[in-house]
C-alpha cells in the first residue's frame, strides 16, 4: 500500500474516534443523556399527532410479554456486530494472506 | 529476558485499547428506524409496495453479478457484513442522543444501488425480529429510506463525481456521507408525512429533521471516512476483484 494511502487510513481512523468521543465527553459533562433518537422520535409523534395510537408492538416484545431487558438487547446488538466483523475480517484476512503469498491471480 | 514488546506491537496494543474504549463507553440506547406500529397501516402498505420492486430488482442484480463473476462473491459478503457491523454500532452525537450509521454507501458504490436493497432488508429483518428495533410493519418504509433512497443517492453522487474527475477519496467520502444523511432525511419525511395533524406538515418536517437528521451529521461523516478506509484496503488487497467489478480501471 502506498505511503499516502496509509496516511489517509490513519487520519480517517483518528478522525472517526475523535468525532465519536468528543460529543460524548462534552455532552456527558453538560447533562446529555444520549438516549436513542427513535425515543426522541416517539416523543415527537405524541406532540405532532396526539390522536395517534401505536397499533402494534415488536414481535419479540409480544413473544416475551414485555420490553426487552437492556442487557439482553446490548447482547443481541453485540451478536450482530460479531457476525458482521467475523465475515468482514475473515475475507479481508484471506485477501491479505493471498497477497502475501503472491497468489493474487487465484480465486479466494 | 525482557518482556517489553517491540515498539510496533506496542502501537497495535495501544490502538486496540483506544478502539475498545471508544465502543465500550458508548451508552446503550435504542438507535433509529421507524418503530413497530408508528406508521398507520395505509402507509405501511404504501412504503412496502414502493420498496418491493427495488428488492426484486436487487435480487436479480445480485444473481447477475454472481453469475458473471463468482470471484466477487467475497466482496458481496463483505459489503453485507459492513452494513451489519455499521448499523449495530450506536454512536453518541452532538445533539445529545445516539444513532447508528447505515453502511449502505459502500455496497452501492461497489455493486450498484439495487443490490443494496437486498443486503439492507436482511439487516432490517434481523433487527426487527431479534432486536425489537425497527419493525416488521414498518420494514417497507425503513427499507426505502435505508436500503433504497440512501444508496441511490450515494451511487448517483459517486458517478457524478467520477464524471467531474473529482479526487477518488473525496468522491467516496461525499457519496457515502450524503447518502447516509439522505437516509435520515427520508425517515424525517416519512414520519412528518404520517404525523402532522397538530402542527402541519412543514413544522413536523422541521422538528423531525432536528431529531433524526441533525443527530446523523457527525455519524454520516464517520461513515464516509470508514468507507474510504475499507475501499483503500480492498483496492490494495483485492485488486483483481475490484477490477472485475469495474471499480478500478483494468
Amino acid at each position: 500500500m502506498s505511503k499516502s494511502n496509509k496516511r489517509t487510513i490513519w487520519i480517517c481512523i483518528i478522525a472517526c474516534i475523535l468525532i465519536a468521543v468528543i460529543p460524548f465527553a462534552y455532552g456527558s459533562k453538560h447533562g446529555a443523556t444520549f438516549g436513542g433518537s427513535d425515543d426522541a422520535g416517539g416523543e415527537l409523534v405524541k406532540k405532532n399527532d396526539s390522536s395517534y395510537k401505536v397499533w402494534t408492538e415488536p414481535i419479540l416484545e409480544k413473544a416475551i410479554g414485555g420490553e426487552l431487558p437492556g442487557e439482553v438487547e446490548s447482547l443481541l446488538f453485540c451478536v450482530q456486530t460479531g457476525i458482521g466483523v467475523g465475515i468482514l475480517f475473515f475475507f479481508l484476512g484471506r485477501f491479505v494472506e493471498r497477497k502475501k503469498l503472491g497468489k493474487e491471480d487465484q480465486e479466494l | 529476558m525482557s518482556t517489553r514488546l517491540p515498539k510496533k506491537q506496542m502501537w497495535i496494543v495501544a490502538a486496540s485499547f483506544a478502539v475498545a474504549i471508544c465502543f465500550g463507553i458508548a451508552p446503550a440506547a435504542n438507535a433509529m428506524h421507524i418503530m413497530e406500529g408508528y406508521l398507520p397501516i395505509s402507509l405501511c402498505v404504501f412504503w412496502g409496495v414502493i420498496a418491493l420492486p427495488f428488492v426484486i430488482w436487487g435480487f436479480f442484480s445480485i444473481r447477475k453479478i454472481v453469475d458473471n463473476n463468482r470471484r466477487t462473491m467475497p466482496l458481496l459478503a463483505m459489503a453485507g457484513a459492513f452494513i451489519f457491523v455499521i448499523s449495530s454500532l450506536k454512536i453518541p452525537s452532538v445533539t445529545g442522543s445516539c444513532s447508528h450509521m447505515t453502511g449502505t454507501g459502500l455496497g452501492a458504490l461497489l455493486f450498484g444501488p439495487a443490490a443494496v436493497a437486498v443486503l439492507g432488508i436482511i439487516v432490517l429483518l434481523f433487527q426487527a425480529i431479534l432486536l425489537a428495533h425497527g419493525g416488521l410493519t414498518t420494514i417497507g418504509a425503513n427499507c426505502f429510506s435505508m436500503a433504497i433512497a440512501g444508496p441511490f443517492v450515494s451511487y448517483g453522487l459517486y458517478q457524478l463525481g467520477k464524471k467531474l474527475h473529482w479526487n477518488k477519496k473525496v468522491n467516496i467520502f461525499i457519496a457515502c456521507t450524503i447518502g447516509d444523511l439522505f437516509t435520515y432525511c427520508v425517515t424525517s419525511f416519512q414520519m412528518a408525512w404520517a404525523h402532522h395533524s397538530n402542527v402541519g406538515f412543514a413544522k413536523a418536517m422541521v422538528t423531525n429533521m432536528a431529531v433524526y437528521a441533525a443527530t446523523q451529521v457527525p455519524l454520516a461523516i464517520i461513515e464516509g471516512l470508514i468507507s474510504i478506509v475499507i475501499i483503500l484496503a480492498l483496492e490494495n488487497y483485492a485488486t483483481d476483484e475490484m477490477k472485475s467489478l469495474g471499480f478500478i480501471e483494468a
